[in-house]
This record gives C-alpha cells, structure tokens and sequence, in this order.
C-alpha cells in the first residue's frame, strides 16, 4: 500500500523548518530535542515569553506522542519503532509551529475529534473550566497520559487546534495536529 | 484535678508526645533537580517545603509519589505551620495532576485546623505560570500567595 506520513508536510510551504524527526519517540529523544530546540531558541534570542511558551508546548507535544501513539500498523514501512511519530518544528511569522502526527486506531477516531471538537467550539474561559475539571477529577490513565495534553494545548496557545485523520488501513489512520504557538495569547 | 483528670492528661500529654516524635523521625527529603524534575526540600522539623525547577517527567507519578507518602505521614503530627514554596519554572499536564495531589495533603492539614501557607512563585510576564497557580487556587482550600519574581 503506498501511503506516506510525510506527504502532509509537502503542503506546507513557505515555513523554515528548525527540526524534523521521524521514528521511535522515547525519552531519550525527547530529552535531546528539548535541549537543542532550547539552545537554538536562546542563541537566536527569541523573546523570553514566547521562547517559554514554545518550550512548554513541546513538553506536552512530545509527551502527547510518547503517552498517546498506537502500534505501527503491520506492513508498514517501519516495524522497529514502539511508539512511532513524526515531528516538525517550523519558524512562521510571528511564531513557531509545531507539526505531530502519530498513528491511532480507527475505532480511537471518533471519541478523539469529539474532544478536538469540542475544545475548538469552546471560548478560553470554558477550555480554562474544562482543564480544571480534567486536572480535579481525572485519574492517571493506564497510558501515563492524564487527559490535559490538548486542553493545554488549546488554553496556551489561544489558538484552535488544526488537525487531520487520513485513514490508512480498515483499522489505522495517521492524525497530524498542526499547533501554531504565536504571540496571540 | 480528679484521678480521671488526671489519667486523661497524662494519656493526652503521651499521644502528643508520640506525635512529635512521629515527626521528629521523619527523614527529610533532599532530592537535586535534574533537568526534567524538580529540586524538592521536605524537612518535617523545619515546616517549610519546598518544590523548584522543572517538573516535566514521562512519570510522574513515579517522582511523586514518594512526596505524597512522606506527606501523609507528616499529616498525622503536622507543625501549627506550614509553609510551602512552588517555584517552577516549567511543569506537564502529567505534573500538574501529582502535583494538585500534593496539595490535597496539604488541605487537609489545614482542615485539622493547622496554618498552612503555599508561596506560588512566577516569573514576571508568565501568566501561564500564573494562571496555573489560580486554578490550584480555586480547586484547593488552602491560603495562596502569588509572587511575582521580578528580575
């Protein structure tokens, strides 16, 4: 089957990327673009406050993919990675974005754009309740993850969460989420 | 004073004694920050606690846990007061959860009628950092402060 995760970023022009990776997200990687992305924003003197902002936004990006991706569907192009991702970073013009996409069972679709839906439809005073109400009453989950990644998403930024499900398979699709991180907020 | 009175201050003056000394044989938690989790120092004896630096583990429930533990042993014999110091520089949602459990201890030291203080630091110009300490605000009844760091 051809099908290329990458195809997506095709679209995407006229944007200078700064990283891109695509493989096993682990902790260790994670580590390592943390540092060099934040090494790369102070010697380029980013403004303090939107340089905090990238850098959290990363965190919970990165983490999302680590806590969130599902096995790699069989016959795909790489079978060695556990937890497979892709991940861009890009300078625009007044901000930063940052590209994920991972892929998640198609029966996972539904409940998953009802959220993305739902915190889009929502104004920031009513993503600040949900966050609240996630952070006091939602347990840990199995996967490590706690629920809060794309409602923090959405409250730091300020802005909706672009996203796309491209369906692989009777049972896969690949989910990007394009967040832009700018000053709006 | 009555035999009864006086057996039930001696029984009193012993179960307070022994609380003291619960806490007084608390080892005090020095942990050094790395660059995904926080400096913390816990001294039961001293009353102030204290969570610097970055929080932002893949688990973090792993981290905190033993905190939370160490808190609820500190709940049974707390000093009349507490003072607690958060100065982060960068937290995760997976943080953020240990983190309100941490502070649900704390509550309820302050519920058995004990003086409890949290110290929200956050550096000037970062009102994620602060909003984030008004959400702890409204969802736990303990006194907050919120303190600007201006550099």
């Amino acid at each position: 089957m051809s099908f290329d995760v990458e195809n997506y970023f095709s679209d995407i022009t006229g944007e200078s990327p700064i990283l891109y990776f695509k493989g096993n997200i682990d902790s260790d990687l994670i580590n390592r673009m943390l540092d060099t992305i934040e090494e790369r924003l102070v010697s380029v003197n980013e403004n303090p406050k939107l340089r905090k902002k990238v850098y959290n936004l990363l965190v919970e990006s990165l983490q999302n993919l680590y806590h969130h991706v599902d096995k790699v569907p069989e016959g795909f192009e790489d079978q060695t990675a556990e937890r497979f991702g892709i991940f861009k970073l890009l300078k625009v013009n007044d901000g930063y974005r940052i590209i994920t996409g991972n892929f998640v069972r198609n029966e996972g679709v539904k409940e998953l754009e009802e959220k993305l839906k739902r915190i889009n439809g929502s104004t920031h005073e009513e993503i600040t309740e949900l966050y609240k109400f996630i952070l006091n009453h939602q347990r840990i989950s199995s996967k490590g993850g706690g629920g809060l990644g794309l409602v923090d998403i959405a409250r730091k930024t300020g802005n909706k969460l672009d996203y796309l499900f491209k369906r692989y398979d009777d049972n896969n699709s690949f989910f990007y989420l394009n967040i832009l991180v700018d000053n709006k907020k | 004073m009555t035999i009864t009175h006086f057996f039930t201050l001696i029984f009193w003056l012993t179960i307070k004694s022994d609380k003291n000394l619960n806490r007084t044989n608390m080892e005090p938690i020095f942990i050094e920050g790395t660059p995904k989790t926080p400096t913390i120092r816990f001294d039961a004896n001293e009353g102030v606690f204290e969570i610097k630096g970055r929080s932002i583990p893949e688990n973090s429930v792993e981290f905190y846990k033993p905190l939370v533990d160490w808190l609820d042993q500190y709940k049974e014999s707390p000093l009349g007061k507490t003072v607690v110091n958060i100065r982060l520089e960068y937290f995760n949602t997976s943080s953020s959860k240990c983190i309100l459990d941490v502070f649900k201890k704390l509550e309820s030291i302050h519920k058995a009628k004990n003086d409890v203080e949290v110290n929200w630091f956050y550096e000037e110009d970062d009102e994620d950092m602060l909003e984030a300490g008004e959400d702890y605000e409204s969802i736990i009844r303990v006194p907050f402060k919120m303190i600007e760091i201006v550099e």
